[in-house]
């Protein structure tokens, strides 16, 4: 039960291949993957579909964010999180470190927590992403979020949405976690104010309340 | 002798109060309360998890663009030349500024008299900002960084406090390396020791903590005209105002900081930095906002720290317990520019024990690295991490129990202010029901030094330690002034212009207004922090903003009351001293008349019925001051050195408990943070070359949420101090994490009979030593 998932780097069918997606991780000038997402048709990235794409280029696609589906241009560079935060309003998911060790970026990537800081925009395509924000009805705060407002799982409220997003991943597949677990679950977001205690009731609470 | 508030080092910018003895005080809230007291949720509860919230990270605005800073990557260099044209010529970038744009680097201070400029020749210490830059995305500003050409003169450096003073030390400046030097005392320690029967004497070290809050520090600039506003993540606009206003020589009235959110600060941004004034001074050049916020390992870098320290303590006491003399040397180390390296570093040591013969003495002293910044109660952390103890060797060393050797040293007042006298009996009372809820007595019989089977010689061990504190600065007073604006269907606005930083300011402040009117908390509209549109508030540090705003806020409800028995006496044809309140409506002395404040005739006419409150002075001969005991158990493992924190039981008294849950999760945070202070956290400055080596949360260890104690309990002093103020309440943020340090380093003690005397207390420090006196397993 521990997110070993979150911090590796998923292989998945729609991902560029490792080669290309260290040529675009570069600066300056970088090397991009026209994947099928992209509708170039092929089924993965090799030599001859390479395009060689400036600092500032930009490529489009399609990110499936909440349930909707956003189309928008991004370097191949471009951090999920930047994208989410600066380009779509989406300010849930914080900047706390911007290399995957501090968790207030966490989002859910096909309902498994993930940080958007390590994971490319470009990545994400194909994916269902989910950040605090999706997890609302209307005004209405989801069981989890209304669970750290009453146990005040929070204090500054920085690393909070990410908080809310790792115990989201936990419960959707442990919905009856122990203390232990979800001490496990919660490792890979830090809480600065050291709020954790108040943290772990919070997921007790939402665990008790998504079961009734 | 006794010092006056001085503020630390005129960081946390204390006022001094006017004369006492405000009028006609107001009646005490007394036992019975409805809100006051409750586990209210906050009241922005739904801001801070759903997204909602704005913090100043998370500002965009109609074209706005990057900026970006770069820092010296040495020690300690000149800069030798700078060559931005490269970076100047890349596409989306719009300013590059550095000492070469001229009318870009404006006089600079870090404070203690230094007079310098935003970008200098001479860089004192790794990070020092020597260029700027703006773009129209974080990747593109990063890569004009890259190109810029920098050449440095690399210089000599001293990194390490306890070398800087040495005769070959090379000088951070050129009048040598000490910063400061003071010192303090009473009595005669030389006869205090000589009628001693036991002398103690040790060494402690503690390493530089860092503040490190979530959200980076950062702000957004954006000007109209000639009109500045700042979204800056911040303790304190007005403070933050003040500053950008002088290095860039505007009227206050034309600079407007925002900080409605602070992602965590510490103490880390009671002030500004560098990167306020670059973005300002770049986005008026380029009449774009720009959002610069720093990188995790800038702020490592450069947003401050807790300074590394040095201390020598020397303590006597009769055979009794008595303690006969305290004789405390201390250095630390402010960093390049003299920033409170020894801020009430002595403090501990001379007011926390009852001792009438001490000695203190004091060195700040200059290193090259990042000046020093106030972080969570500066200098009683560390002073408490060598007096707590050295009570616990000497309750070994006079055979008798750690609980009862403190408490035969509790002072009635505060020895470090002439023996102004406490308003309370709070650091007894926290001791003593402290041990009480923690079950010390039994727990140290039970823990002390065996198996966790009982067995005795098992590889892993408990232990059981203590330490107490108080805290001086938990008092508050003027300047505040906030406005109450009731509304006619009886729901409130309050304006105050104080941060909530987390600690749950608003949500006190609207139970306070809830408290006085018979509302609900969370009919009560809280507009804080923005000196265009709130109220002037010092900045939220020193655990002073719920003592300073509360007693203010209630003064702006009982100014709205007064006019509102005015419209009932009216109304009911009453002499107004027949009038009283009862919850949200008022009646006649007699019982025999009532009516809401919602039907208020004059209230319903005028819509709106304002009260103005200002924060009085406080009483000034007592002391007013909030105390902690701390009490943990540990599991330690021999043979690796690991410490399992097993649980812990935190008992403040800091008056009344106005919020319940906010109190509790304020006992939780001090604990984490002062077991990162005690276990994992320490700055490692690299010997050959003087840079930063953990500049990142991978090296710099934070607690995570399996570091922290399995158990956290809260158990408050029931205790409301009316003396204190009108809402009986003092500071608890700092005292909650004061002698969390010690009273695990105790409980290591207590473990293993290992005696950890230098920060962090992690398994290779601690295995080490276990192996050193019980010889390679």
């Amino acid at each position: 039960m521990t997110d070993d998932t979150r911090d590796g780097h998923r292989s998945g069918g729609q991902e560029l291949s490792r080669r290309a997606f260290i040529k675009t991780s570069g600066m300056g000038t970088v090397a991009f993957a026209m994947g099928p997402a992209y509708g170039a048709g092929q089924a993965a990235a090799d030599e001859e579909t390479e395009t060689r794409l400036e600092a500032g280029e930009t490529v489009p696609i399609t990110l499936h964010i909440n349930g909707r589906s956003e189309r928008l241009l991004v370097e191949p560079r471009w951090s999920l999180l930047f994208v989410l935060r600066e380009r779509l309003g989406l300010t849930a998911a914080k900047v706390g470190c911007e290399r995957g060790e501090c968790g207030s970026c966490t989002v859910l990537l096909d309902d498994v927590p993930r940080y958007a800081c390590m994971t490319l925009a470009v990545e994400a395509v194909g994916r269902r992403i989910e950040t605090a924000e999706g997890l609302m009805d209307g005004e209405t705060l989801g069981q989890v979020q209304a669970s750290f407002v009453k146990e005040d799982g929070l204090q500054c409220g920085y690393c909070t949405p990410g908080q809310v997003m790792a115990a989201e991943g936990l419960l959707r597949r442990n919905p009856s976690p122990g203390r232990d677990e979800i001490r496990h679950a919660m490792s890979g977001n830090l809480c600065r104010c050291g709020a954790y205690a108040h943290i772990f009731n919070a997921v007790e609470d939402a665990a008790r309340h998504r079961k009734g | 002798m006794a010092q006056e508030k001085e503020g630390i080092e005129g960081q946390i910018p204390f006022t001094q109060a006017p004369d006492a003895g405000a009028e006609g005080e107001p009646e005490a809230w007394g036992e019975r309360t409805r809100v006051v007291g409750e586990r209210h949720p906050r009241v922005d509860g739904y801001e801070r998890v759903s997204g909602a919230a704005v913090f100043p990270s998370d500002v965009v605005l109609p074209g706005m663009v990057y900026g970006a800073m770069l820092g010296s990557p040495h020690a300690n260099a000149r800069v030798k030349s700078i060559d931005t044209s490269a970076a100047e010529g890349m596409a989306g970038v719009y300013a590059v500024i550095s000492r070469n744009t001229g009318d870009a680097n404006p006089a600079w201070s870090y404070g203690g008299g230094h007079q310098g400029r935003l970008f200098e020749d001479h860089c004192r210490f790794e990070g020092e900002a020597v260029a700027a830059v703006a773009a129209d995305t974080p990747y593109r500003a990063a890569d004009a960084l890259r190109a810029i050409v920098v050449e440095y003169e690399e210089l000599p450096f001293v990194s390490d406090v306890a070398h800087a003073l040495d005769e070959d030390a090379p000088g951070v400046h050129a009048d040598g390396n000490l910063a400061g030097e003071s010192e303090d005392g009473r009595g005669d320690v030389e006869q205090g020791f000589a009628a001693a029967d036991v002398v103690l004497e040790r060494n402690f070290r503690v390493g530089s903590q860092m503040q490190t809050p979530l959200e980076p520090h950062g702000c957004v600039a954006s000007w109209d005209g000639d009109r500045l506003t700042v979204w800056e993540s911040t303790q304190g606009v007005f403070a933050i105002q003040g500053e950008l206003a002088e290095v860039l020589d505007m009227p206050l009235a034309r600079v407007r900081v925002i900080g409605h959110y602070v992602g965590g600060a510490f103490g880390s941004k009671l002030r500004t930095d560098k990167y306020a004034v670059a973005a300002a001074l770049m986005a008026r050049r380029i009449n774009r906002p720009v959002k610069l916020f720093l990188t995790r390992e800038q702020t490592l870098l450069t947003q401050g720290n807790r300074p590394a320290t040095l201390m020598t303590l020397k303590v006597g006491a009769k055979k009794d317990g008595t303690l006969t003399a305290i004789h405390f040397e201390g250095t630390g180390a402010s960093g390049a520019y003299k920033a409170g390296g020894t801020s009430l570093l002595d403090w501990i040591a001379k007011d926390l024990y009852r001792c009438p013969n001490v000695r203190t003495h004091l060195k700040d002293v200059y290193i090259n690295a990042q000046p020093a910044r106030p972080f969570r109660a500066p200098g009683y952390v560390q002073g408490s991490w060598a007096m707590d103890q050295m009570m616990d060797e000497l309750a070994a060393e006079l055979a008798m129990d750690p609980v009862a050797l403190r408490l035969k040293n509790i002072p009635d007042g505060s020895q470090a202010r002439d023996d102004k006298p406490y308003t309370t009996d709070g650091l007894r009372r926290c001791i003593e029901e402290g041990a009480a809820a923690f079950g010390w007595q039994q727990a140290r019989a039970a823990g002390k030094g065996k198996g966790v089977a009982g067995k005795g010689e098992g590889h892993v061990r408990r232990g059981v330690g203590m330490a107490a504190a108080n805290w001086y600065v938990g008092d508050g007073g003027p300047p505040a002034t906030v406005i109450l604006r009731l509304y006619v269907d009886g729901t409130a606005n309050l304006n105050m212009g104080a941060s909530d930083i987390g600690t749950g300011t608003k949500t006190v402040m609207a139970m306070v207004v809830a408290e006085e009117f018979g509302m609900d908390p969370d009919a009560i509209q809280v507009e804080h922090a923005d000196t265009a549109t709130t109220q002037f508030a010092t900045p939220s540090g020193g655990s002073k903003t719920v003592p300073t705003e509360a007693p203010t806020v209630r003064r702006a409800c009982l100014a709205v009351k007064d006019q509102l028995m005015d419209m009932a006496a009216t109304q009911l044809g009453r002499p107004r001293q027949e009038i009283r309140f009862a919850g949200d409506r008022l009646e006649t002395t007699d019982g025999l008349e009532t009516v809401a404040i919602t039907d208020l005739d004059a209230l319903k006419n005028q819509k709106v019925v304002v009260g103005i409150g200002e924060r009085q002075p406080n009483p000034d001969d007592v002391s007013i001051t909030p105390f902690a005991a701390q009490f943990c158990e540990v599991e330690v493992n021999t043979g690796t050195g690991e410490v399992r924190l097993l649980r812990m039981v935190g008992t403040n008294e800091s008056g009344r408990v106005i919020n319940r849950l906010t109190w509790d999760g304020q006992l939780v945070g001090g604990v984490t943070m002062g077991a990162g202070f005690a276990q994992t956290e320490s700055r490692v400055l690299d010997g050959p070359t003087g840079k930063l080596c953990n500049k990142s949360w991978h090296d710099y260890k934070l607690p995570t949420a399996l570091d922290v104690p399995d158990e956290v309990v809260s158990a408050p002093v029931m205790l409301n101090d009316e003396e204190a103020n009108i809402v009986g309440a003092k500071g608890l943020g700092e005292p909650v994490t004061i002698p969390t340090g010690a009273a695990i380093a105790n409980a290591v003690y207590d473990a293993v009979g290992v005696r950890m005397l230098d920060t962090p207390i992690n398994p290779e420090t601690l295995v080490a030593r276990i192996d050193l006196q019980e010889g390679p397993q």
